[in-house]
């Protein structure tokens, strides 16, 4: 029957509202004004409608309003000619290339469209409608018309405008709440004023982006991803995704931008924490693997700084998360003193082929193949480490020991917090200039030259940091002579090689309160 | 119209939030016609009520070009710049 194709309500160009199906045999005719071949079709369609419009209903649908009316004049055209301006009609009816020839014979099985203009096939369907109707053949001297147009491209397929059909079709996947934002406001200023930025510019987030941006992944756009403190709102892969367009990532940068959404949401990292504190901590990503190439982000020269557009929207996407999402804010859940740009972005990829090491995810037990990202939250940084004399191993290795002996305070030491040591590729040229420098042996090196006596810790005139004047007063001579190194365990020290090759100036990010009572560093696999 | 989608959890409506309201006539009232038909004659009856409860309340008067469009920002800086609260007239 009649419903094989979707149904549609288009006005004719008298204004008339016309419906499919109608009951009767149709054809439909999909056309554009400025393409040749449709106006080869055009006259060809009014015969038809000429020779069985009382017994079949002959409609052409236009693809633009003014262009109707064109060509109803330049034809001289009788038949109805309906107003597909929106394009849905066409979007639904699935086509390449206009014209696109539907018979909808009233009784007949659904027959593929002929698209374009093949001489050979239209008389062949002429003959078959007149058969069906079993009504006179068309007037239509076919002799005199080519053999082949090619037709053209249907407008409905128009990069600017199918995106945009997807969304506002039935089927879109987009659940959002949509706001309508007036032409008389600037839609930036009203993204400024409705809080939706970090401060800086962000991309309006509309329909046909966030579609796009979805396309990045092949999961539901309704999967729940996390759920994100400190409002506990569920994070959906479209609701991140509105996010990253924000932010002005690329759709292959989504995966990415998810996993660090799951990495930072788990009890283990503690978002709501490193949110709240007056510390200051953020999150700082470390993206490892092959989509780090693939996405070209960047992991030499300026590797942590700005200029790379993965790098800086990656980061900037999750604290976008963070903020609209999850809610928190400088001066509500977030209660930073001093706060840190890493507040804006913070994402930078491991140079794995420069290291000669294991690269941080398969020390973290991922496949070399697998591409991870590493959630590590971060009170302060890229801090320099600048050492360009020394040339034997364990003096580049002492070098970063004593650079990192100044995270927090130099005098505190013994610390169970993180850091994250990006190593320059001069540094570790160095390093390894007599052979092999494993990482066991620079973690050991950086305990072993920031090892002071205990009693340097005890708060003094100088600082009054440290260990409490009375509680030292109990401990031996012993005890305060003890070696203690900066860090409390060789585990927190985590160590990553990026950085231009010219100059030997690494780099150290320092921790906040690690382990259970703060916050851990989190690996997600990227679904990619 | 551009139609963008909400970013947020969605648990506070989207809209522009009004001016916290003064609690008290003072100051430089501006009254401002946005040239609709007889918006004059409202303004004309709330100046002379204003002039005869509030003797110490000045009333500046402005209009707008046409109200088919948006205040001019030059209109509004000015408004702004003069006066402590403003009443807009609609009328018709």
């Amino acid at each position: 029957m009649t419903a094989t194709r979707p149904a549609f309500s288009l006005r004719d160009l008298a204004g008339a509202a016309r419906a499919f199906p109608t009951g009767r045999s149709s054809l439909i005719c999909f056309v554009k004004e400025d393409c040749n071949t449709c106006n080869l079709a055009a006259p060809v369609l009014e015969a038809f409608h000429r020779a069985w419009g009382d017994v079949a209903d002959i409609w052409m649908l236009g693809q633009t309003a003014d262009g109707n009316a064109i060509l109803r004049d330049r034809h001289g055209l009788t038949l109805p000619i309906l107003d597909d301006g929106a394009l849905q009609t066409s979007l639904a009816w699935g086509f390449d290339i206009v014209p696109a020839v539907f018979w909808i014979a009233a009784d007949g099985a659904p027959q593929p469209p002929l698209e374009g203009f093949s001489r050979q096939e239209w008389e062949t369907l002429a003959k078959k409608i007149s058969q069906d109707l079993q009504a006179p053949p068309a007037a239509v001297a076919w002799a005199d018309l080519p053999e082949w147009r090619p037709g053209c491209g249907s407008k409905h397929l128009d990069p600017e405008i199918h995106d945009r059909l997807l969304a506002e079709a039935a089927g879109s996947p987009i659940r959002a709440r949509r706001i309508e934002i007036a032409p008389a406001d600037d839609i930036d200023e009203f993204m400024f004023d409705q809080g939706f930025s970090d401060g800086l510019p962000v991309v309006p987030p509309t329909p046909e982006r966030v579609l796009r941006m979805l396309s990045g992944v092949r999961r539901d756009p309704q999967d729940i991803v996390a759920v994100v403190p400190p409002n506990m709102a569920p994070a959906t892969v479209e609701k991140i995704a509105i996010n990253a367009v924000m932010a002005g990532c690329r759709p292959e940068y989504l995966p990415v931008v998810i996993a660090a959404v799951e990495a930072v949401c788990t009890d283990e990292f503690n978002m709501h924490g490193v949110t709240a504190t007056t510390m200051g901590a953020s999150p700082v990503l470390v993206i490892n693997g092959p989509i780090r190439q693939r996405i070209g982000m960047n992991m030499k020269l300026a590797a942590l700084g700005n200029g790379n557009r993965a790098n800086a929207t990656i980061g900037r996407a999750l604290r976008l998360v963070i903020r609209n999402l999850g809610g928190a804010r400088p001066g509500g859940v977030d209660r930073s003193t001093m706060s840190s740009p890493m507040k804006f972005t913070m994402c930078f990829a491991e140079w794995e082929e420069g290291s000669p090491w294991d690269p941080l995810h398969v020390e973290r037990g991922f496949q070399r193949e697998d591409s991870v990202v590493t959630a590590f939250a971060m009170t302060s940084g890229p801090v320099q480490i600048v050492d360009q004399e020394s040339r034997k191993p364990d003096q580049m290795g002492g070098t970063l020991g004593l650079g990192l002996e100044a995270m927090f305070l130099s005098k505190i030491h013994r610390m169970p917090v993180d850091a994250l040591l990006v190593v320059c590729p001069e540094h570790v040229r160095t390093l390894t200039s007599d052979g092999g420098y494993s990482k066991a042996r620079l973690r050991d090196r950086i305990q072993a030259v920031t090892s002071r006596p205990l009693r340097e810790m005890v708060s003094n005139e100088v600082s009054g940091a440290g260990i409490p004047v009375a509680s030292a007063a109990k401990m031996t001579e012993a005890m305060l002579a003890s070696p203690a190194p900066k860090f409390a365990d060789t585990k927190f020290i985590h160590i990553v090689v990026a950085g231009s090759e010219a100059g030997k100036f690494s780099a150290a990010f320092h921790g906040w309160v690690t382990g259970a009572a703060g916050s851990a560093v989190v690996s997600r696999k990227i679904d990619c | 119209m551009t139609t963008i989608l909400d970013p947020t959890d969605e648990r506070v409506p989207v809209a522009r939030q009004i001016t916290p309201r003064t609690g008290n006539i003072s100051g430089v009232i501006g009254l401002l016609d946005i040239s609709k038909p007889r918006g004059s004659v409202l303004l004309d009856e709330l100046e002379r009520l204003l002039a005869a409860r509030y003797p110490d309340v000045e009333t500046r008067r402005y209009a707008k070009p046409t109200f088919a469009k948006p205040c001019p920002s030059d209109l509004r800086l000015q408004i702004k710049s003069e006066c402590t609260v403003l009443v807009e007239a609609l009328a018709d």
